[in-house]
């Protein structure tokens, strides 16, 4: 057995905030090998990024090590003087970080950053210097390098940043790299060939790796061997696939079940304990042939001031409970849609019909004063910016009864209010507070009682557990699916994760630059995609039973 | 690819957009002008043997009998030429009076901006290198009480400290001792004049007669630079790529000047600019205090004897000023920040 | 509901002075101004316009606490009596500067296009003035009086408030809860009226009161060089104007207590909004 190049002992962090003192690390104990690539997995707050800026001993001034020792060669880092840690840092340990724009200096050509980090430890002259940061962008495969040299950050997209940011950290060929949730706010696609790439870089130049990922399946693509941490502390460890196949301890379990797959169902992401009440439901009539559907949106465009259309020529029909989603990458035109169905916005062009009246004939300026307004309610993506800072829990469940239902502050009004937090699962001594006093999860579900206080027929979600950790996302899922069949409601649901969708809804439509590439039935277009963009999205996402962690060790 | 060229671009066209600003200027110093509701014709008219008469000549002399409009044409046509009236005060046309002042007013300001900036952006770099150390404190109490002071009174407490205690500032009124010998005025900026000329006794004189009045005015305005220093560079200390420059081992210097520094230093730029604009509001007060012969004070005195083309001269001539160091700043910011150049 | 929201809020209060000793003194401070500012003139020594000759130009003393003019008046009544004028031409202009700009600036935020567009440009000319500049020709035209003063400092404030206003708005017009706040039946007057403004409220107060002491040294400085208020009446930049003759010869006190009174008038101000910023955040309520 070779001697480990990182030996982490009992490693504790606090961070001194405005609320006291808070234990972010307690008692972590790792060793890495040469060479290896180790999986650092975790919802937020679960110390996973901390450890990696204690290991690199980057922590900002409010974190403080009180315990434990990182050994790196042999080396104490805890204790090692500035001095020290400025020739570790790039020579033989890197990181690379989340948000990679914000990474980079945004008014110094990238070029000039990278022979920055290569002349921080290397006497070479400035033309040596800029030589190197050229081949380092080729080996981080940016097309056009000599002229990328030149470009700023902003003049780059997320992907190419990046890469930028992988060509400093690999620049002085560091024996460590810590890799910080690399991917995170990226597109599927693009997330794809980044991790394809840094994986290809560490196994060539050897270097040993800790990739740090909320995404259980990211970890298991991509590693030998994962950590799972909770609160500061590690509470398994091994390879993903027995981990992820038979996960022993309760919250790896739990964790696991969370993390929608290919093939999960709805009902299976909480665990039988802690799921809610099955609700039997009976199958309601199928509606007579002829009725028209619920929504029918019939060519609707959505242009731009400048001329450029954001969504063109959008087709599409919901059936009363039925469910539908709407996925696509970033600026697909999905949210723009969303809107306009919801009538927050106008479309330029095109009908949309609910119920068989035009409501696309009425301004969205006015449709607050249209009787289909309480029919049709939207759930939005951020929990937190979704809810008014100055109202309670209360104020925000009570807003549409109140504006839409004709009801009148009073003990009709807190009874019902307190129904709809019953129908979500909010405790009803939480009504009182402010949204900054809740948690992600109890902010969705105000937001989902909103929605649903007025019994609308058709649910818009937008995004609804995009910024929620996946144990949280999937209580909601869970709920919400419940919902649409107590109420029969109809559901458009936007979303960029495939596998959510293909859970949530039976129908599935994939757009792409404001146009529909593919539709039809969830499970036949995610098996068996007709187009090479859905087949390509479909195979980017990485699982945590994907045949590439399968190969033998 | 040209920065150069791009700069230029982006002069250009920041330039024209500032034109309809300028023309809404031109405009608004009009009418301001011409709501005066004293008869300005009667002022300048009423001496010993005022007759109606007399009043209607210089009413028409001044142009004063046609509409509005014909009279704001012939405004735009005037100062279009260069010709912004005469001043009933001193005879002489405005534009020359101006011209003449103008180097005293300038020299004044910019020598204040440069020891505000000087002083300025290290005290905030240093308190934000050490939030909430001794140094930081003090920035930040002396902040506070900087811009409490009004400039009036700040410039009579320094008379009083430096010229009447400690006797080390000269007589506080005026550019130059009234008896010294006046250089050959090639730039009109004495500092500048007395080295051209080689007198370098005359320029220590001058130099001191400037200290009082420029420290004045920067003391005003080091609070605001210090403090968005301040501020932006503790932004900029705890951003992102300040982290990464960390990570990879570059040296404290680089971190704080090149990476650091350089992005905090933008919002100065900005601040800066608005900073500008202060002082030269604040000329009228410190012209004042210390008997500066600069623009200000001729308006001023102008002002109090309802002598209103001076007036009308100098706000334009203060804006147009403000427009142009805009400009400047704008430009200044473009070259500091690539990211500027693409809107 | 809303009487515990109240109570809430005045524990919170309390709790945040608790806390903040210098938001406190400053809240302290303005009280003790503004009960100045009203009794203040009741309880003066002597009357602040009546000269007294053979008394003139004599140092703080235990009869003159702050020293008498060159008419023999009493420098600390007349500081005493100067305080409701110049609070009330502060208070009364950024109160008008408030109310028209917080209206045009959300109204400009949340519609934006063409009425935008113009308001914007109005905005850009205005501010192309070195402000004080403005100010001062603005009272030099509509003619040497206090309510001018107001009204000048009313002008050259408003397209702070209006900015502010407009940028507060916009960030927030696409928010989530906004759009939430549509969805729930409300339109867009009950949107900008219910919604955003109660949410740009507390930072333009904040904004007040840092301009509170901006005005405040505007008017003074107006009326430093000569406009708007006019001799014998008391205001403090009058006062240092006057004692500005005597400065060459060492009268310190004729400058230097008017200066003392100003500053510390708007270093309350700006302590006390620096102090509002944080009681008014409702992130920082437990």
């Amino acid at each position: 057995m070779m001697s480990p190049l990182l030996e982490i002992d009992n490693l504790g962090v606090t961070f001194s905030t405005r609320r006291g003192l808070v234990e972010a690390l307690r008692g972590v104990s790792l060793s890495l090998q040469p060479g290896e690539m180790l999986g650092l997995v975790g919802e937020s707050g679960s110390g996973k990024s901390v450890t990696g800026f204690a290991v690199t001993g980057l922590l900002d001034k409010a974190g403080r090590i009180t315990a434990g020792r990182v050994k790196f060669r042999g080396q104490d880092i805890t204790r090692a003087s500035g001095a020290e840690l400025r020739n570790l840092h790039g020579a033989n340990m890197a990181m690379i970080f989340q948000n990679p724009r914000a990474a980079l200096n945004p008014i110094r050509t990238v070029g000039a950053q990278i022979a920055d980090a290569v002349l921080s430890h290397r006497r070479l002259s400035k033309q040596e210097a800029r030589a190197e940061a050229l081949k380092l962008l080729r080996a981080v495969q940016i097309r056009d390098p000599d002229r990328r040299l030149d470009a700023y950050p902003h003049e780059l997209s997320g992907g190419m940043c990046q890469r930028v940011m992988i060509a400093i950290a690999i620049s002085c060929n560091p024996s460590l790299l810590i890799a910080d949730e690399p991917t995170t706010g990226l597109d599927v696609t693009t997330q794809k060939v980044v991790m394809d790439l840094l994986a290809r870089i560490v196994a060539e130049r050897g270097m040993t790796t800790i990739l740090i990922t909320h995404d259980l399946g990211l970890a298991a693509h991509y590693c030998r061997r994962v950590v799972v941490m909770e609160q500061g502390r590690l509470v398994e460890e091994g390879a993903p696939q027995t981990l992820f196949r038979a996960p022993q301890h309760a919250y790896t379990k739990r964790l696991v079940a969370s993390s929608p797959t290919a093939t999960s169902r709805v009902g299976d992401l909480v665990p039988a304990d802690e799921a809610l009440p099955v609700v039997e439901v009976k199958d309601r009539p199928t509606p007579a042939p002829g009725t028209p559907p619920l929504l029918d949106v019939q060519h609707v465009v959505k242009r731009f001031d400048d001329g450029a259309a954001a969504v063109a020529d959008f087709s599409m029909t919901v059936a009363a409970g039925e469910s539908v989603g709407l996925v696509g990458e970033s600026g697909s035109g999905k949210s723009t849609t969303a809107r306009m169905i919801c009538r927050l916005i106008d479309p330029s062009a095109g009908d949309i019909l609910f119920d068989g009246y035009s409501i696309a004939k009425l301004p969205a300026r006015d449709f607050h004063r249209s009787p289909l307004r309480k029919e049709i309610q939207i759930v939005f993506q951020d929990p937190h910016e979704s809810l008014n800072p100055r109202f309670t829990a209360f104020d925000c469940i009570a807003h549409p009864l109140l504006r839409l239902t004709g009801l009148r502050p009073g003990d009709a009004l807190r009874s019902r209010v307190e129904e709809c937090a019953d129908r979500v699962g909010l405790p009803r001594e939480l009504l009182s507070r402010f949204p900054h006093q809740l948690s992600g999860g109890q902010k969705a579900r105000i937001g989902i009682a909103r929605a649903i206080a007025c019994r609308p027929r058709l649910l818009v979600l937008d995004e609804p557990t995009a910024a929620l950790d996946v144990s949280v996302q999937a209580v909601v899922l869970q709920l919400l699916d419940r919902l649409r069949r107590e109420d029969n409601l109809a559901f458009l649901f936007v979303s960029h994760d495939l596998n959510v969708v293909r859970m949530m809804c039976s129908r599935t439509i994939v757009l792409r630059a404001g146009g529909i590439v593919e539709q039809g039935e969830s499970l036949a277009l995610f098996a068996n995609p007709q187009t090479d963009y859905t087949r390509e999205l479909v195979e980017a996402i990485p699982h945590i039973g994907s045949p590439a962690s399968l190969l033998p060790a | 690819m040209g920065t150069i060229g791009a700069t230029l671009i982006r002069t250009g066209r920041r330039f024209l957009s500032s034109l309809p600003a300028l023309f809404g200027v031109l405009v608004f110093t009009f009418l301001l002008m011409r709501v005066l509701p004293g008869d300005p014709a009667v002022f300048f008219a009423s001496g010993p043997s005022a007759g109606n008469e007399e009043i209607e000549v210089v009413r028409r002399q001044l142009g004063l009998d046609r509409s509005l409009p014909e009279q704001l044409g012939i405004y735009l046509y005037d100062v279009g030429r260069g010709n912004l009236g005469r001043s009933m005060m001193t005879g002489q046309p405005v534009a020359k009076d101006l011209r003449q002042r103008l180097p005293a007013s300038l020299e004044l300001t910019l020598t204040a901006l440069v020891i505000a900036l000087i002083a300025a952006v290290p005290l905030g770099v240093l308190a934000a290198l050490r939030p909430n150390s001794l140094i930081d404190h003090g920035v930040r109490l002396f902040c506070s009480l900087g811009v409490c002071v009004p400039t009036f009174v700040s410039g009579l407490l320094l008379i009083y400290v430096f010229y009447y205690l400690l006797g080390l500032a000269p007589d506080p009124t005026g550019r130059i001792d009234v008896f010294a010998s006046v250089p050959p005025a090639r730039t009109g900026f004495l500092m500048v004049d007395f080295l051209l000329a080689g007198d370098v006794e005359g320029w220590w004189a001058a130099a001191r007669q400037l200290m009082l009045p420029a420290f004045t005015m920067a003391l005003f305005v080091i609070a605001p630079l210090a403090r968005i220093t301040r501020a932006s560079m503790l932004v900029s200390l705890g951003s992102d790529f300040v982290r990464t420059a960390r990570s990879i081992g570059l040296s404290r210097w680089q971190i704080v000047v090149t990476y650091a520094l350089r992005n905090a230093i933008l919002p100065v730029i900005t601040i800066a600019g608005i900073v500008f604009s202060t002082m030269l509001g604040a000329n009228v007060l410190v012209e004042k205090v210390f008997s500066w012969p600069g623009v200000a004070s001729y308006a001023l005195d102008a002002l109090l004897v309802s002598d209103y083309a001076p007036v009308q001269g100098f706000v334009l001539l203060m804006a147009s000023i403000f427009v142009a160091v805009n400009l400047l700043v704008d430009v200044l910011y473009g070259i500091a920040d690539p990211r500027a150049t693409v809107v | 509901m809303s009487l515990t929201a109240t109570w809430s809020g005045l524990r919170h209060t309390v709790w945040v002075l608790r806390g903040n000793l210098v938001t406190a003194i400053a809240a302290a401070a303005a009280i003790l101004l503004a009960l100045v500012a009203i009794f203040g003139p009741m309880l003066v020594p002597y009357d602040p316009v009546a000269s007294d000759v053979p008394r003139a130009l004599q140092p703080p003393s235990a009869l003159h606490w702050a020293g008498t003019d060159q008419l023999g008046r009493d420098v600390f009544s007349r500081l005493i009596v100067a305080t409701r004028l110049d609070l009330a031409i502060a208070v009364t202009a950024v109160s008008v500067s408030f109310v028209i700009g917080t209206v045009i600036g959300s109204l400009c935020g949340y519609v934006g296009g063409k009425l935008d567009r113009a308001v914007g440009r109005f905005v850009d000319v205005l501010m192309a003035f070195p402000l004080f500049v403005l100010a001062m020709a603005m009272v030099a035209a509509l003619g040497n009086r206090v309510e001018n003063i107001v009204i000048a400092t009313a002008i050259i404030n408003l397209p702070f408030y209006i900015r502010f206003a407009r940028a507060e708005v916009n960030i927030r017009r696409n928010l989530g809860w906004v759009e939430a706040a549509r969805a729930c039946g409300d339109g867009h007057v009950s949107v900008v009226l219910r919604f955003l403004l109660p949410n740009v409220l507390p930072a333009m107060a904040v904004q007040m009161s840092l301009n509170l002491g901006w005005a405040i040294l505007n008017a003074a400085g107006l009326s430093f060089i000569g406009l708007g208020v006019k001799p014998p009446t008391p205001e403090w930049g009058i006062m240092v104007a006057e004692g500005a003759r005597f400065i060459s010869t060492g009268r310190w006190w004729l400058v230097s207590f008017p200066g003392l009174a100003l500053m510390l008038a708007v270093l309350c101000f700006n302590l006390l909004g620096d102090g509002l910023r944080d009681i008014l955040d409702p992130r920082m309520r437990t």
